[in-house]
């Protein structure tokens, strides 16, 4: 990249409205996240049944829970927990992804190739969903099960997007210098291919990153993700059901707190791709 | 032509449509049997359909849990308690057309306390030494000890009466004699049962029955407000009942059940082997705290393994009052390493799920983290509490009546080993004396109380959700049981 396309990338994600709003959506949840790490209004594990069932007031913001715990804190908390898991979940994804898929594209058309690109169609066929109840069912539910297990799902994501971008590199110029100069075809993946699917990744990565969000809603909703008194958005949501009709802010905050994140992720990561994309990018100065 | 046809249907249906709707009732229950048998299992999900209904036994409860005359109209018993003769209602029939005769009790009897009967209760039977018919009318049985609670033993589900011609498909055909015949089953939706015209009693006034089976408290909150069930027993979410309790289209039933609900303790096992811990335990629950957030605010509490309702019962909540303070010291004086980390394994119903979040969170006040395992009923039927005992700390409900005598036993689930208290048990057994039974009673209970066997919590309600106009429910639950025979819509 030119010293000029650097600054009018800088000045289209300045100019982006999709990555601002999204970058800023992301960045409170983060900060919340971070934040409470150093302080949190109530701790979390604390009942005070006295005071259970009761909306948003001065003392508690957000209102209690069924147990008269604080729901503001526990939203923060809770953004830690699927915070961890997303992320974790998408490096194991990346990390064992990538690799794979650079593999696959240096040895394009072999054997290999196709036992690795079949092997994940086969993870793939399975609903992501599915596959993390089976293994959470098999060995127990726990919020490490739940990272592995949409981990799991997010390795053939990876795998296809880079050996997707990296097969149209392979027949690229520079690649065939690289390949004259005398490097092997794990050095030119690394050196060469890599940094050129970088931007796939990052985007692809913010939106696994949201599915890891609501994966790890959706398996605490029904009992397979974080176990109680790790808060958990999802199981949140599922414990306000019966309360919804005399008191939603128990099911609204949570719900409204996997909503946003969500939401700007995915705004952040069609920023990005507005931005990395270069056909879009000429089409749009 | 047509139309004039299809007009008559109409108005033959909308004359019929709402008085067929009054005829028949929709029963919700949180739990679907495993199968249809009361004689072989201990789910109590069974009891809950066919009790009363379609099976009967010599003697049965009524709704306020005295014991009545069943198919035994009356009986004798010996000057030395030993002898009982059932003299038995005359021209009874079972479902199925064959006579009920003084051979069909002998036969169940027999059955239940056989070498190899897979009863759930065989205790209710171990007093028989004999059971002999008499003449078709009559059964004579006698008892190896006296027993004063025969005919209540009598009364139970696993004691119902069934037929040696029916007996092979009894698991998913049962033929009983009950005012109600078994109609048909939808697995994993509902069961139906159909008024048995040739009843020998007073007949039911329902024309038919479904019970339709709701695991989820929002679905059942859902199903009741939509109109789909007429009747919810045991209504899962305690935290709705005000919203029915306020609508004029439903009425709240609150009631008592057998249910002693524990926080059981392993007491075969580190470290609730250790009786200060276990007393720590106990003085490190707020019991009023669990029944405000478990159950929200409904149910009593309770000091020992003993119904509150019952005219024996000694309170005894005094012994274990809350007092984190004592709890740590207990704790220390045990010498045991903090933080204590435990397993607890907590069965679906919310009483334990909820029960347990809130023990959890007042345990780790004093020190001890237990580790919540959220397990199906499955699960815990087979890892805790019938074979392997694999458990730290557990919260169920015993719905039994009279289960006090069930902690006697060293191989139960709790692992409590007493023998002194196993013989005060057997001494309750074969006392015919009101009096006498009672103290020795207290006695048992307070054995209980002062040894910490286990965190006692409170009595579980019934909480019976109906909608207005079905009348004749049973508002209290002595034993497992949804009696239909004389529910009714108001007229």
């Amino acid at each position: 990249m030119s010293l000029a396309e650097e600054t009018s990338a800088t000045s289209m994600a300045l100019k982006n409205r999709n990555l601002l709003l999204g970058g800023a959506l992301t960045l409170v949840f983060l900060g919340a996240a971070l934040i409470s790490f150093l302080w949190v209004p109530y701790d979390v594990t604390q009942m005070d049944i006295a005071n259970k069932i009761k909306g948003p007031s001065a003392a508690h913001w957000l209102g209690t829970d069924h147990y008269g715990r604080d729901i503001l804190a526990m939203i923060m908390v809770g953004a830690r927990t699927s915070i961890a898991v997303a992320v974790v979940a998408v490096g194991i994804g990346m990390l064992v992804g990538v690799p794979l898929g650079l593999w696959a594209a240096a040895r394009r058309g072999s054997l290999l190739d196709e036992v690795i690109m079949r092997g994940n169609d086969l993870v793939f066929a399975f609903p992501s969903l599915v596959i993390a109840v089976m293994i959470t069912a098999a060995f127990g539910p726990s919020a490490t099960n739940a990272i592995i297990a949409i981990g799991i799902f997010n390795i053939p994501v990876f795998a296809r997007i880079t050996r997707s971008g990296a097969l149209t590199l392979w027949s690229r110029d520079f690649i065939l210098a690289a390949r004259v100069a005398g490097k092997g075809a794990a050095r030119i993946s690394f050196e060469h291919i890599l940094p050129n699917v970088l931007n796939l990744l990052i985007v692809q990565g913010t939106i696994q990153f949201s599915l890891g969000i609501l994966a790890e809603a959706g398996l605490s909703y029904v009992g397979l993700g974080a176990q109680p008194p790790t808060p958990s958005w999802g199981r949140m949501l599922a414990d306000s059901q019966t309360f919804i009709s005399f008191a939603p802010h128990m099911a609204l905050f949570p719900g409204l707190a996997i909503l946003l994140t969500v939401l700007g992720l995915n705004l952040m990561g069609d920023g990005l791709r507005d931005i990395f994309d270069p056909k879009l990018r000429r089409g749009r100065t | 032509m047509k139309s004039k046809i299809s007009a008559a249907a109409l108005a033959v249906a909308l004359a019929a449509g709402p008085a067929l709707a009054q005829d028949g009732l929709t029963v919700g229950l949180q739990l679907e049997p495993p199968h249809m048998d009361p004689t072989s299992a201990a789910a109590g999900a069974i009891d809950q359909v066919v009790y009363a209904n379609v099976f009967e036994g010599l003697t049965r409860f009524g709704s306020d849990g005295s014991v009545n005359p069943g198919l035994a109209s009356s009986w004798d018993i010996s000057e030395d308690g030993l002898t009982y003769t059932f003299h038995l209602v005359e021209g009874v029939k079972f479902h199925d057309g064959t006579d009920f005769e003084a051979t069909d009790v002998v036969f169940s009897l027999d059955r239940a306390r056989g070498e190899d009967s897979v009863n759930a209760q065989k205790a209710l039977f171990a007093g028989i030494e004999s059971v002999e018919a008499v003449d078709p009318a009559t059964v004579k049985v006698t008892l190896s000890a006296p027993d004063g609670l025969f005919l209540f033993k009598m009364a139970w589900g696993d004691a119902v009466i069934v037929a040696p011609e029916s007996i092979e498909d009894i698991k998913t055909a049962p033929v009983g004699t009950g005012a109600f015949t078994f109609g048909n089953w939808v697995q994993g939706d509902s069961i139906t049962l159909q008024n048995n015209a040739d009843y020998w009693g007073e007949p039911a006034m329902l024309d038919s029955a479904t019970f339709k089976f709701i695991s989820d408290p929002t679905a059942a909150f859902a199903a009741m407000m939509a109109g789909d069930v007429d009747v919810f027993v045991a209504f899962p979410a305690p935290e709705n009942l005000p919203q029915f309790d306020a609508d004029p289209r439903y009425n709240v039933l609150i009631g008592n059940t057998e249910g002693e609900t524990i926080l059981a303790m392993n007491n075969a096992r580190e470290p609730f082997s250790n009786k200060l811990v276990r007393e720590a335990v106990a003085h490190a629950i707020n019991r009023q705290d669990i029944i405000d957030g478990a159950m929200f605010g409904y149910g009593t509490p309770i000091g020992t393994f003993f119904a509150p309702h019952n005219p024996d019962y000694v309170d005894l909540t005094g012994l274990s009052d809350y007092d984190p303070e004592k709890a740590k010291a207990l704790l220390e004086e045990a010498g045991v390493a903090l933080p204590l980390k435990v397993k607890m394994t907590l069965p679906p119903p919310s009483y334990a799920r909820r029960g347990g979040e809130i023990v959890a969170a007042q345990l780790r006040a004093v020190g001890i983290e237990p580790e919540i395992e959220n397990v199906e009923w499955a699960q815990w039927l087979e890892n805790t509490f019938r074979n392997a005992h694999d458990y730290d700390l557990t919260i169920i409900s015993h719905t039994e009546p009279m289960d006090i005598s069930s902690l006697a036993n060293p191989d139960y689930y709790t692992g409590y080993d007493n023998p002194a208290f196993a013989e005060v048990i057997e001494k309750v057994g074969v006392e015919s004396d009101p009096e006498v039974r009672s103290e020795l009673l207290g006695q048992a209970q307070t054995m209980l109380a002062e040894d910490y066997v286990a965190g006692f919590l409170f009595e579980l309600p019934l909480h019976t959700v109906a909608k207005t106009g079905v009348e004749g429910l049973w508002v209290n639950m002595p034993t497992q049981a949804t009696d239909l025979t004389a529910v009714h819509w108001a007229k």
